[in-house]
């Protein structure tokens, strides 16, 4: 059975976020402004 | 050599309008606090949601002008992290709290979840039985199902390693189980615990 071990190491892989949300959260960033009218902060989305 | 530029450099920048300033510190942190995260929650799924809120969180706080922890960039995102894998557990009940009582001991709910040496000794002999029965199978037979559980391998990812298509994959695992069956059977083996 010590084979079942042995045949591909890079098979654990470091658990990082998918590409996917990393390309959402950038683009959620673009479309996030922030403007300020009379000391509040208005957020607006412009997608 | 690699110049390397910190992060509050990198969160000045981004303040300042430097989109690429976010996709740098994003990439950077990624593996540390994913690893964080998946620390407490155990899922990927999971995992994902609560990053993604994360750098929301962050994105939202630092576009606001709110930021006021320079030079301790990852420390203050790990925070926002942990508070919302905190305000998960609250939202699902997931978070066991146990108080000692005269009528409860909370030693009593930590067990040792090592088998006893009867346990250990039965365990083994499946064990050992189940190999020798796998080793009976045909090799592509053999080779499916201990990718598929001893490696806990997906048939997508056999069928790579394999070079099969999934559904041969599939069908393989198949007559790997209805063979093995056939082994237990013939050979009177009992393989439960």
């Amino acid at each position: 059975m010590e084979k079942i071990y042995a045949n591909k190491k890079d098979r654990c892989k470091l658990v990082k976020a998918k590409p996917e949300t990393i390309e959402f959260l950038l683009n959620y960033s673009k479309s996030l402004k922030v403007t300020e009218a009379k000391g509040i902060k208005f957020e607006s989305n412009l997608n | 050599m690699e110049l390397r530029i910190e992060d509050s450099q990198l969160v000045k920048e981004y303040i300042n309008g430097s989109e690429k300033a976010i996709e740098v510190l994003i990439n950077r942190h990624n593996a540390r606090l994913t690893g964080f995260i998946y620390s407490k929650l155990g899922d990927r799924e999971l995992t994902e949601d609560i990053f993604q809120d994360t750098f929301m969180k962050v994105i939202r706080t630092l576009k606001r002008g709110a930021y006021n922890e320079e030079g301790k960039f990852l420390p203050w995102v790990m925070r926002i992290a942990h508070n919302l894998v905190i305000d998960h557990f609250r939202k699902n009940n997931r978070m066991p709290m146990y108080g000692e009582t005269e009528s409860f001991n909370i030693f009593s709910m930590m067990g040792d979840e090592r088998l006893n040496a009867e346990k250990q000794l039965i365990k083994d002999q499946i064990d050992s039985d189940l190999a020798n029965m796998i080793r009976e199978l045909p090799q592509d037979q053999q080779e499916v199902l201990e990718m598929r559980m001893y490696k806990d391998m997906s048939f997508k990812e056999i069928s790579d390693n394999t070079g099969v298509s999934i559904n041969t994959a599939l069908g393989r695992m198949r007559y790997a189980l209805i063979n093995l069956r056939k082994l237990v059977e013939a050979n009177n083996i009992v393989l439960t615990n």
